[in-house]
């Protein structure tokens, strides 16, 4: 057990999740006090002595399952040393493969036609019954997945290959089918809606079922540790803007949200401090009474110094989009930090975008009209850095004061074009601060047509941005 | 001192008692936090319940609940105890000629002039406690420090005074709203605890405890209706109190079972901006 745990600390480790000491030892009284054969009670005892991140929650659970996942009374294996658990597991899968199709002897499920699976398992999921799902994603894994034991072959192929063999496609629209008929006519819009969700969760919930079932398998097969090493995945904070997947892009806008508050707090915080405003009274008597009343140590209460301007500067070209998206979010969560928030994209031409913010108050929304909408295509819509400077510089240059931050956004790949780096250098001759953000790693930095050093000389910083890490360490300097 | 919980299940029967539905997560976390005798930093979005929980394990275990509410300026005068400076000066005052300084100052930095916040009385109490330092969040890094001593020792040193150790040790729990990252040091001291939106079942079952007079029929229908709208991309999720307002609202008028017009009508009881008013409303075919 022991054994188990310090290696399940050390994946947990390895997959970036910052655990002391400290908290390694929390963790071992912690369990000491939990009845071992109490799963979830198990899970969160660890979760909360070694979890101080709920960003951090989901990489705990991928560890926590392939370490955990044999022990449990619900999947009849027992707490043995290790070896045990995997042998039980082989055999199992090894009676399976040599049934083949339904044909064999023993057990209730293995009897059953397809069809008939699939009517148990429409039932299951009619009922929500959850007990059901469980036992039939483990039969349908038995029978579609084809798992063989040392077969170098990821998870994702045998769940596609059970999947396939289910149509869970077609399941809800047959669910729902199967309602109207129960009620015995038509549904409201509302009840349609609601009823659609509700099995669209239990077929959710039926996916994960069979997910675990092979990652069970799985990791009976080759051992925790190297289980653990293939389904290793950046934490939410780590994650590069430019190569995110659909569902990384999904949780790293919810990492989003509580770190647009989370900077916005510090911003206003950090505005606060510093100079000294009027004198506090009652906390100037406070501390005379260690001078016998006499009010030798004036305090004072702090003053709240004026808000800055910002001008943000995004290239939107299909190179980083994705990341100026996010910077836009940001920068717009942040707007009432600031006493102006002025946007402008740019491609080969560059549009001021400022309205479509205020206009609607939802961000996705204005920057989906940002990308369809705005004036940012001069010649052939490839990036010129130089001409969008040019034209920023003549229509809107004037309006640059000692109050304004500038950020520029781009990997300044600017197709072998003019470069225009003065406008930059007289942009930070009259701006409080200039800064450049660069999603490309650094290492590709000024390589091939990229100039970003270039146009970086005359900045007061080019930052390498590339995922929520890096874009928050920026702005929490920015105030 | 000996455990206040047998067992994670009565910890979730306990609080079920009181009116508070828990998950697993909440009621585990729960009794570690008693068994080792750790602080609970509970983390979430807002109107999950977080403060609720702090109450409801005082009344369930029959402790008197010390808040602190944190703000943002929040300092050790507040939090932890002040000398009555009121009081001293004049003391100070009517001894002006007759005592020595020393023997003053020995005697206006005594008992009678210490006046107790919500920290210091937490530990001090014979009785037993429960401990709220609400949003925590809202005070500066460096008052966080200020609780450390607190959070890891039971006790607390007064410069006048001396070391004050706790008489018994009390459930603590800190909510924070994380609107900054708290220090390192303070995470490391306490159990971590995220309280999401309940699952589906437990949201129906809180409207179900919470509301007077509803029927299951609608209670169900509001949790459905608050999970399928949780699910969209809004600028604010319906919270669990929003979901307890709306439901009252709908009892309120009358309704057993909620129609698509009667939705419409009330759902700015549970979203808050016009924009996520009229996606939801579109989204559920209701507008
Ligand atoms: N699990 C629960 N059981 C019973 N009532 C609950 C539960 N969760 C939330 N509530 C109710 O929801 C309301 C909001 O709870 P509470 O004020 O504790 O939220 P909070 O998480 O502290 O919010 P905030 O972040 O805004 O401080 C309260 O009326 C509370 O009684
Ligand atoms: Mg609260």
């Amino acid at each position: 057990m022991i054994d188990l745990l310090s290696g399940f600390i050390v994946e947990l480790r390895n997959a970036g999740l910052p655990v002391s000491l400290t908290e390694n030892l929390d963790a071992m009284t912690a369990i000491s006090h939990i009845p071992l054969e109490d799963r979830e009670a198990f899970k969160y005892a660890l979760g909360a002595t070694l979890v101080k991140n709920h960003a951090h929650w989901r990489s705990f659970e991928t560890v926590f399952e392939v370490y955990f996942s044999l022990r449990g009374p619900e999947y009849n294996i027992t707490d043995g040393d290790g070896s045990g658990d995997i042998d039980d597991f082989l055999r199992q899968m090894q009676d399976a493969q040599m049934k083949g199709e339904g044909n064999g002897g023993a057990g209730g499920m293995d009897q059953l036609t397809p069809e008939e699976l699939m009517n148990i398992l429409m039932n299951a999921l009619m009922n929500g019954d959850q007990a059901m799902m469980r036992a039939l994603a483990r039969q349908a894994v038995q029978r579609f997945a084809g798992m063989e034991p040392g077969r170098p072959v990821g998870g994702t192929y045998y769940l596609y290959r059970t999947l396939r063999n289910l149509d869970l496609d077609g399941m809800s629209d047959k669910l729902m089918e199967a309602s109207r008929q129960q009620v015995g006519g038509d549904l409201t819009k509302l009840e349609e809606r609601l009823e659609r969700d509700e099995y669209n969760h239990r077929i959710e919930q039926f996916k994960q079922e069979v997910e675990a079932e092979i990652r069970r398998r799985l990791v009976a097969d080759r051992g925790a540790e190297a289980m653990a090493k293939t389904l290793r995945k950046p934490l939410p904070e780590d994650v590069e803007f430019m190569h995110a997947s659909r569902d990384e892009m999904q949780n790293l806008k919810k990492a989003l949200q509580p770190l647009t508050r989370k900077l916005a707090a510090k911003l206003a915080r950090k505005r606060r401090h510093g100079r000294k405003g009027p004198l506090d009274f009652r906390n100037t008597v406070r501390h005379s009474l260690a001078y016998g009343g006499v009010p030798a140590e004036p305090k004072f209460k702090y003053p709240r110094p004026a808000k800055p301007e910002l001008i943000v500067v995004a290239d939107i070209s299909g190179s980083v989009a994705a990341f100026a998206r996010f910077t836009l979010m940001l920068v717009y969560a942040l707007s009432n930090q600031f006493s102006k928030v002025r946007a402008f994209v740019f491609i080969d031409g560059i549009d001021e975008v400022t309205e479509y913010f205020k206009k609607t108050e939802d961000v996705s929304e204005a920057i989906q009209r940002i990308n369809t909408e705005a004036d940012v295509i001069w010649v052939d819509g490839h990036s010129d850095y130089g001409h969008a400077f040019e034209v920023f510089w003549e229509k809107w240059g004037k309006e640059i004061n000692p109050k304004s931050s500038v950020i520029l956004l781009g990997d300044a790949r600017n197709n072998y074009h003019a470069s225009q780096a003065w406008v930059i250098k007289e942009m930070k001759q009259k701006a409080r601060k200039v800064y450049w953000l660069n999603p490309e790693p650094r290492s590709y930095w000024n390589t091939g047509d990229s100039i970003v050093g270039e146009y970086g000389v005359h900045t007061d910083g080019v930052f390498e941005c590339r995922n929520l890490r890096q874009l928050e360490a920026f702005v929490e300097k920015l105030a | 001192m000996a455990p206040r919980f047998d067992s994670v299940q009565q910890v979730r029967d306990g609080l079920k008692a009181v009116n508070y539905l828990a998950d697993d997560g909440i009621a585990g976390v729960a009794f570690l936090a008693d068994r080792l005798g750790k602080p609970i930093l509970v983390e979430g979005p807002a109107g999950t319940g977080k403060t609720q929980l702090a109450k409801s394990i005082a009344e369930m275990t029959g402790s008197r609940l010390i808040r602190l509410q944190c703000y943002e300026g929040l300092d050790e005068s507040k939090a932890l105890y002040e000398w009555n400076y009121k009081k001293q000066l004049l003391r100070i005052q009517a001894d002006k000629n007759s005592d020595s300084w020393s023997d003053v100052h020995d005697d206006i930095f005594g008992d009678e002039f210490l006046l107790m916040r919500p920290l210091l009385e937490a530990i001090t109490s014979e009785e037993p406690v429960v401990l709220l330092i609400d949003e925590v969040d809202r005070v500066e890094v460096e008052t966080e420090a200020l609780l450390l001593e607190i959070l890891s020792e039971y006790q607390v040193s007064i410069p006048e005074l001396g070391t004050i150790t706790a008489k018994q040790i009390p459930m603590v729990f800190l909510t924070s709203n994380n609107t900054r990252e708290l220090s390192e040091a303070l995470k490391r001291r306490c159990l971590f605890l995220h309280v999401d939106y309940p699952q589906m079942d437990r949201e129906k079952e809180i409207v179900l405890t919470k509301v007077e007079g509803i029927t299951e029929m609608l209670a169900d229908q509001i949790a459905r209706i608050v999970r399928s709208i949780r699910q969209l991309d809004l600028k604010k999720s319906p919270s669990v109190s929003e979901a307890l307002d709306w439901a009252r609202t709908l009892v309120l008028l009358g309704i057993d079972s909620i129609d698509a017009e009667q939705a419409k009508e009330t759902l700015h009881v549970l979203l808050k901006y016009q924009t996520d008013i009229a996606k939801a409303a579109k989204e559920l075919s209701i507008d």
